[in-house]
């Protein structure tokens, strides 16, 4: 293989033409104070792990390191800068919290040790509470899958759950991705039996008791 | 010490990562690790369940701790995590459990409601770590029968292993996997995306994205001569194995490369018969004496 630099990479998806015209969008749109939520970055700054975000010195190593930054419309140092400037109703419309893959590569990173990963968090939960998740995007679908089936069955089934997902946000997927699906069922690496945990009724009471904190 | 296993179900040892159960209990027998397996085990939570709701995700994960220390019969209990994510949410529960009295008191009363306790000292290991660190690389010498051969190897860690609770080697560079190659006859191929994200569960939600993570580290790897690459964790190795005809097409420039775990990698150069070693699940097949030839035409 002989190297020829990153311009062999084709953007053509549908995607990232919907993708570009979002964070246009985005960068258009001027802001008057009143319009800024001052008490953002306080309820932000609740959630355990996020509490050190008045310390960011907007260095930018968060977004640097970030592998998902390229395809956010605003990258983690943005984000941090935008939740402290009180700009609620962006920072939780925006694509950039869902597309954070959980890596902790910023987390571990960050020179004034903030838990960028949990804010991620904490902004995703803030969303889905203020129904401002982006509706198009099948991350929060997949996630809200996951969460019912392992909640109810101690266990996940992974091809379940994403089939699932595919039925609610695109539904000529499954047809594609059945071969991938046969293939993997004839190496003996697709489950089709969903797995339940013996003691539902003791993990139960443990996700009631906790309740739903944050 | 009671080493306590954890198959997981997110990308599963049961299912799609079931060549890493199978080469890791053939490795774990060889080198005469006793263990069993977590009795009634939970979904750590994964990645995903955090996003939804975190108490809910600790008090999750957090019966997994507790059930170690019921179950443990000698010394404190190792839970041992295969796939990153669990060994990742585990870890990061325990801590926030300790770090947070917030979190902590209503999980430990939650717990507590349900009939178990946790006192705090389960450890939460990666088998990596277990191999490398308790039973030692002299060990693993000691038992290789048919060396790699200077098989050239690329090591790929992922991000959960090794950042940022664990602590068996560096978030950046580590370099565990790399010294357990070079313990088995092969030559680590040093390479800078290591640790870069594979794109996780972005394959299955916005592929475009997930296949260019995967794209890069394979092409990276590539680039610097790697002839196999080895993972420790069950999603990693999907997404760059099972996917790699996809990636080819839509993004082009990459030629078909065995993904392994690093388990099968080392059953294979235990001289474990390769149906053990789960080799027919792959769906890019890999043929030692071949890749060898191949390297060697190449020189
Ligand atoms: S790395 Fe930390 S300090 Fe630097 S911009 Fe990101 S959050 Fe702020
Ligand atoms: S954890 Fe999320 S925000 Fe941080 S580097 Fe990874 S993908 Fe980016």
């Amino acid at each position: 293989m002989v190297w020829k630099g990153w311009s062999n990479i084709k953007y053509s998806d549908k995607f990232d033409s919907v993708f570009t015209a979002k964070m246009w969008k985005g960068w258009k749109k001027a802001k008057f104070e009143e319009e800024l939520d001052p008490n953002f970055a306080e309820k932000i700054a609740q959630m355990p792990g996020c509490d050190r975000i008045y310390n960011c010195i907007q260095c930018g190593t968060c977004s640097g390191t970030c592998p998902m930054s390229v395809y956010m419309e605003y990258a983690p140092r943005k984000i941090i800068g935008m939740i402290r400037a009180g700009f609620k109703g962006e920072v939780l419309s925006s694509y950039t919290t869902w597309l954070c893959a959980s890596c902790y590569s910023c987390t571990a990173r960050c020179p004034k040790g903030i838990k960028i990963t949990d804010v991620m968090y904490a902004l995703k939960r803030f969303a889905i509470k203020e129904k401002m998740a982006p509706s198009k995007l099948p991350i929060p679908v997949l996630a809200n899958e996951f969460f019912e089936t392992v909640q109810k069955y101690g266990r996940n089934n992974e091809g379940m759950v994403v089939m699932k997902m595919y039925f609610k946000t695109n539904p000529t997927l499954p047809i594609r991705n059945l071969i991938m699906g046969i293939k993997l069922f004839i190496r003996g690496r697709m489950d089709v039996i969903q797995d339940k945990i013996v003691n539902r009724a003791q993990l139960h009471k443990i996700l009631k008791s906790v309740g739903s904190g944050h | 010490m009671s080493y306590l296993y954890y198959p997981g179900c997110c990308c599963s040892m049961k299912a799609t990562g079931k060549a890493y159960e199978e080469s890791l209990q053939a490795v774990f027998n060889e080198l005469n690790v006793a263990r069993e397996e977590l009795k009634d085990w939970n979904c750590c939570g994964a990645t995903m369940y955090m996003a939804i709701d975190e108490m809910q995700a600790f008090g999750m994960a957090s019966r997994n701790l507790a059930l170690a220390e019921k179950q443990a019969t000698d010394g404190d209990p190792q839970i041992v995590a295969p796939c990153s994510a669990c060994y990742l949410v585990m870890n990061k529960t325990k801590k926030y459990m300790d770090e947070y009295p917030d979190i902590g008191k209503p999980i430990n009363a939650a717990l507590k409601d349900a009939g178990l306790e946790f006192k705090g000292t389960t450890k939460v290991r990666h088998p990596l770590d277990i191999i490398v660190n308790d039973i030692g690389l002299d060990k693993v010498r000691a038992l290789v029968k048919k060396p790699l051969d200077g098989l050239r190897v690329a090591s790929y860690y992922g991000c959960l292993m090794v950042r940022p609770y664990s602590e068996f080697d560096d978030a950046s560079h580590p370099t565990t996997m790399d010294n357990l190659v070079e313990a088995l006859g092969g030559e680590p191929v040093n390479w800078p995306l290591k640790t870069r994200c594979c794109g996780g569960s972005m394959t299955g939600t916005v592929e475009g994205v997930g296949l260019r993570l995967s794209y890069l580290l394979l092409n990276e790897a590539q680039r610097r001569g790697a002839d196999v690459m080895i993972t420790a964790c069950p999603f990693c190795q999907t997404n760059l194995e099972c996917f790699q005809k996809r990636i080819d097409r839509s993004v082009g420039g990459i030629t078909q490369m065995p993904i392994l775990f690093f388990t099968q990698l080392m059953g294979s150069a235990f001289g474990i018969s390769d149906r053990k070693l789960g080799f027919h699940r792959l769906f890019v097949p890999f043929n030692r004496d071949k890749i060898r030839h191949h390297a060697e035409a190449a020189k």
